[in-house]
């Protein structure tokens, strides 16, 4: 398999913990701009397959790159964010005692060492991106409320927002409409396809109705590895897929 | 441009009224010392300057502390050492200063080292003659050794009562070296029998006044620093870290970096209370390293109101002010009523007495506001009370009423 024109490549990838195999010979490839919907029961590996990516958690073997060259696993959170690869947690986890906007502030793209921290003023400039990202997330009559007073359904969408703040190529979006409304759901379906024109996504997610919507190629994984890939036609009509849905 | 904040129409007038109380402190007490007869009522005797310039080196140290703590949730229990460090590096000055002097009369060796038969001054003594040196060492060396300590257990991400108990083992270590007397810093007596600082008598009325005036206007600088560093986007991201460390990471930030500076300036603070604290109660020793020396730091700040700036001022002072009362006239029942005193605020006033004043006015506020609604005779938009709450709180500097719990990443 060629790596290039790739955003995301892994290969043969497993991890364990405390022997217990939770991602189990992952192979799995994003094209550079591609959107694609991961599904699978709770405790495929999911959530640990972002965390490998995100290097968070360190493969045991396998391979791991990102834009067909950088070896993801020689790298921390921090590089690996700064790279361009955005992550939205599956329990949103936004900064709770700021504001909206200092929670899109913190995430803007830029610098990110202590000293012009200290220093910073907000420049014209940046007032404008978190306007228009504000109006993206409509958040944008909320700006000066305090996290912690968002319901979980537009805490999800600051995050989402975060990530858009921090303008990565690739996001990584798991579970983004847990706790959503049919009509969010439906908002958020709206806004991702939106963002996946100009960037590459992974969006897991269960809800079989949000990834009809989302309408891209479909991953099922399964006790750590890929068990059906295609269209969600194709894949909820693979017996396996259901299956492993229908309980043994 | 921090000051153009600072002077700016929205400035926290908290910060500024305890700024300018500090500063007020700074010149009156001062003149109510020295230039009124001591007949008169108000003059102000010479032992409560003194008292209430070791409180104020107590506030500075309880203000350190509440950087890392409330700001940060980096809950140190080693702050004493960095406080008992910069006291050493003061209290070397002033061993110099002594000169011939001493019960030995050795112009160069301190009397102790004549006592263990030093024959000469130890390399790390040098320099400490001068004033200008002694000082930066007062900021070094905490600072040095917080980056250090701070490098490793950040980097190694030790956290939570891992990190609190690794703090310990730093100020206890360091009790045991500062025991030894090969270590060549007064081993158990420590420094002390001190005579001038640049040159005046430290045991003088004025120079007491202007030890005292040096430390509340460190305080009111300090407040100022520490309300500096919380406002700024740096600031906000201090805070990010104690609330979803790992969210900040996944944001590109080193959050091992944010706790390292927050720590080092801490640090340092810690550093200046110590060395203005020596020479105002005239001796540093081992003790200084106590490890329950650290814990009752931690009380202050959760007495006055952990993370925001004012309250663990105020919890320094009242705790020791309370102290020196209870030792008077309790002595033994001193550490029960202390841990007591924790136990109460922990349980009943989780956010000390500044969180307390918060809320109390916010609820004041928002009665004031249903029952002027009510005589309107309108019930439409009466503020929630807990709004009020919030916007109350949400001036820089402040904890936010919702104080949030940290929370694991996904
Ligand atoms: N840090 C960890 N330590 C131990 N087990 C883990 C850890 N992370 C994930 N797991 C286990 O790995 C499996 C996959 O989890 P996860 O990736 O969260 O699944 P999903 O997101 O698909 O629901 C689960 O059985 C989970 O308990
Ligand atoms: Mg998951």
């Amino acid at each position: 398999m060629s790596k290039s024109n790739t955003i995301l490549y892994l290969d043969g990838v497993s991890v364990s913990f405390d022997g217990f195999r939770a991602i189990n010979n992952l192979s799995l490839v994003l094209d550079k701009g591609e959107m694609r919907a991961i599904i699978g029961p709770n405790g495929a590996g999911k959530t640990t397959m972002m965390d490998i990516v995100t290097g968070k958690t360190r493969p045991d073997e396998g391979e791991v790159f990102f834009d067909g060259q950088v070896d993801l696993t020689k790298h921390d959170e921090a590089e690996i964010a700064m790279m361009g690869i955005g992550r939205k947690f599956q329990k949103p986890t936004v900064f709770e005692s700021h504001t909206i906007e200092e929670n899109l502030m913190l995430a803007l793209k830029g610098p990110r060492s202590i000293f012009p921290a200290l220093f910073h003023r907000r420049s014209a400039a940046e007032t404008r991106q978190i306007d228009d990202i504000l109006g993206i997330i409509r958040l944008g009559d909320k700006r000066d409320e305090l996290a912690a007073n968002l319901s979980h359904g537009q805490k999800q969408w600051l995050e989402i927002g975060m990530l858009l703040a921090q303008d990565p190529k690739l996001l990584l979006v798991d579970e983004p409409v847990a706790g959503m409304t049919d009509a969010e759901t439906e908002e958020t379906a709206r806004l991702l396809k939106d963002i996946a024109r100009d960037h590459s996504v992974i969006v897991v997610e269960h809800d079989m109705h949000f990834v009809r919507e989302l309408g891209v190629k479909v991953t099922c994984l399964h006790e750590g590895s890929v068990l059906s890939e295609g269209t969600l036609d194709f894949v909820s009509a693979d017996e396996r897929v259901v299956e492993v849905y229908l309980g043994r | 441009m921090i000051t153009g904040r600072f002077f700016a129409a929205g400035a926290d007038r908290r910060i500024a009224i305890t700024i300018f109380i500090l500063l007020a402190v700074a010149v009156i007490v001062p003149l109510l010392n020295l230039a009124v007869s001591p007949a008169s009522a108000f003059y102000v005797p010479s032992y409560i300057v003194a008292l209430t310039g070791k409180y104020l080196c107590y506030a500075l140290l309880a203000l350190a502390l509440d950087l890392v703590w409330g700001y940060c949730g980096i809950l140190s229990l080693g702050h004493g050492a960095f406080f008992a460090l910069g006291g050493y590096a003061m209290g070397m000055y002033l061993m110099r200063q002594i000169g011939s002097r001493g019960v030995y009369g050795n112009p160069i060796l301190p009397d102790f080292m004549v006592f263990l038969n030093y024959k000469e001054l130890p390399w790390f003594w040098y320099g400490f003659d001068h004033f200008w040196f002694a000082g930066l060492m007062v900021l070094a060396v905490p600072g040095l050794l917080a980056f250090v300590f701070g490098w490793f257990a950040f980097r190694s991400r030790v956290t939570g009562v891992y990190l609190s108990i690794i703090t310990q083992a730093m100020t206890y270590a360091l009790l045991l070296a500062f025991f030894r007397n090969d270590m060549g810093f007064g081993g158990n007596n420590g420094l002390t029998d001190f005579k001038d600082i640049l040159g005046f008598n430290v045991q003088a009325d004025a120079t007491r006044s202007a030890l005292f005036a040096a430390s509340a206007v460190m305080l009111a600088l300090a407040v100022f620093v520490t309300w500096a560093i919380v406002g700024s986007k740096y600031g906000k991201l201090l805070m990010a870290v104690r609330d979803a460390e790992s969210r900040t990471r996944f944001l590109g930030w080193r959050a091992e970096n944010v706790k390292l500076f927050a720590f080092t300036v801490s640090a340092v603070m810690a550093g200046i209370a110590g060395a203005l604290y020596v020479p105002q109660v005239g001796i540093i020793n081992p003790g200084e390293f106590e490890p329950s020396n650290s814990i009752e730091v931690v009380v202050w700040a959760a007495v006055g109101g952990r993370g925001t700036i004012v309250g663990p001022i105020i919890g320094a002072l009242l705790v020791n002010a309370g102290k020196s009362w209870f030792t008077g006239v309790l002595p033994e029942f001193w550490l029960f009523a202390l841990g007591g005193l924790f136990v109460a605020v922990t349980l009943l006033l989780p956010k000390g007495i500044i969180g307390m004043w918060d809320s109390w006015r916010g609820n004041a506020k928002a009665l004031r506001a249903a029952s002027v609604a009510e005589e309107a005779g309108s019930d439409s938009d009466v503020p929630p009370p807990a709004k009020v709450v919030r916007s109350e709180a949400r001036k820089p500097g402040d904890w936010s009423a919702s104080n949030p719990e940290p929370q694991p990443a996904e």
